[in-house]
């Protein structure tokens, strides 16, 4: 006894390191794994504050670029409204139609922090659960995809930015339909690499990339990017593509997070399918 | 005593700020991630109790992840810095330096110790970090090259700050 005694006066130090350690990987894994656990929730969104208070500072440095971008995004939503096809305008409010029903919402936002530089970039907005936001909803620009939203608290989200190791998203070639998952290898937050695309698949430069039908997270048909280059190695199945993204991360100030209306039924009904299994 | 716990709550402050709003905006590259908010741990006095320090350190680590979303990330590799400070310290200082409340600086044990100090000790820094970042080995070189540029920037970057700031202060 006397002698365990004098080991834990002895080793305190590292007895103290040593549980601290534990307890770093311990958070470290949980959040890894189970994207539930709520960092942003845990530490109160005092960062997520911070940063807004930050940026509403900042943000008058970019408000020149801001405005043309949101302007260009007006005028080419001014375009595909009803009225611009010379329509009288009676109310199109709660139209329960029964063929084009709702599937997605758009709700948008403010990036208060990003990076583009890590190995995983972050990037928290403005709005939260308040707004209806949860955890994995895909979030897009007026350019792009984005990422997806990874924690939640009543104020803020985190996103999972494209540029990041974690992220994958279900994209395909527009021209062909072909399938490929977009990850990111860590080098230039310019490029991005499209894989899994089967090398019988026909690919020339300056194809269009945009989300699948397969993902919940997105609509179909989102654009991602162009095909830069292009290669095939000799006994490799897939291509390997890059490719240049419309998104520009570095420059990111609004974005949209997109509620998926139908994203519970579908999971449930392929959940139940693995169950039965 | 009073007034030493202020300037280091100051600086810890300060240090924290740069590191937020000034550093991780350098977008040079994406090889270039300065993390020189350690600077506070690795200029904390010789003679503190290496408990107190690995305390501290860990301290620093969760207000860095608090900031950057990496739960766990940056409180595992500065604590296990701020641990291994305590054997380099042992190993490299004299008696003296533990007998007065001296901090490593330029001013007090001369350049080359100095770098010396803060090579080693931001590279172990970086490398768990980096490496419990990407939780593989899958990009083993690719994850060297981009440590040994961060380690080489947060260096400069510290020495810089040194040579500037801390030498009038401490004359």
């Amino acid at each position: 006894m006397r002698n365990l005694i004098f080991f834990f006066y002895k080793y305190y130090t590292f007895i103290l390191f040593f549980f601290l350690e534990l307890f770093s990987f311990v958070v470290l894994y949980q959040y890894n794994n189970y994207q539930k656990a709520s960092f942003l929730n845990f530490t109160g969104g005092i960062s997520s504050s911070f940063y807004e208070s930050i940026n509403s500072t900042t943000n008058y440095f970019g408000l020149r670029n801001i405005n043309d971008s949101l302007l260009a995004e007006n005028a080419s939503l001014r375009s595909q409204m009803m009225n611009a096809y010379y329509q009288s305008g009676t109310t199109q409010t709660s139209i329960n139609d029964t063929v084009y029903k709702q599937q997605y919402s758009y709700i948008s936002a403010n990036v208060v922090n990003n990076s583009v530089t890590k190995r995983n970039n972050y990037i928290t907005i403005d709005k939260g659960a308040m707004h209806g936001i949860e955890p994995d909803m895909g979030v897009i620009s007026s350019n792009g995809v984005v990422g997806i939203v990874t924690s939640v608290s009543l104020h803020f989200a985190t996103i999972r930015s494209a540029l990041n190791g974690n992220t994958k998203i279900s994209c395909m070639l527009k021209k062909n339909n072909a399938f490929g998952s977009l990850e990111w290898n860590g080098d230039d937050p310019k490029f991005s690499s499209l894989k899994y695309v089967n090398k019988h698949v026909p690919i020339t430069s300056n194809d269009e990339v945009v989300t699948s039908n397969y993902s919940t997270l997105f609509p179909e048909g989102i654009p991602v990017g162009q095909v830069y280059s292009h290669s095939l190695d000799a006994g490799d199945n897939f291509h390997v593509i890059k490719v240049n993204l419309y998104t520009d991360f570095s420059t990111l100030k609004n974005v949209y997070v997109i509620k998926n209306i139908f994203k519970d039924e579908q999971q449930t009904l392929e959940g139940n399918l693995k169950g039965g299994n | 005593m009073v007034i030493e716990l202020i300037t280091y709550i100051v600086r810890f402050l300060l240090i924290i700020l740069i590191q937020l709003l000034v550093v991780n905006n350098i977008e040079l590259s994406t090889y270039v991630n300065p993390y020189m908010y350690i600077l506070f741990i690795l200029t904390l006095p010789i003679s503190m109790k290496p408990w107190v320090v690995v305390l501290i350190s860990f301290f620093t680590g969760m207000v860095m992840d608090t900031f950057s979303s990496t739960p766990g990330l940056h409180m595992a590799a500065t604590g296990f810095m701020g641990y291994i400070r305590g054997f380099y310290l042992q190993f490299s200082c004299s008696k003296e330096d533990f007998a007065g409340r001296i901090e490593p600086s330029i001013s007090k044990k001369g350049i080359v110790w100095f770098i010396v100090y803060m090579t080693i000790l931001t590279l172990l820094h970086h490398v768990f970090l980096f490496y419990l970042e990407i939780y593989s080995f899958k990009e083993f070189f690719r994850t060297l090259w981009r440590i040994l540029s961060s380690t080489f920037f947060t260096v400069l970057i510290i020495t810089l700050g040194q040579l500037l700031f801390y030498r009038n202060a401490k004359t």
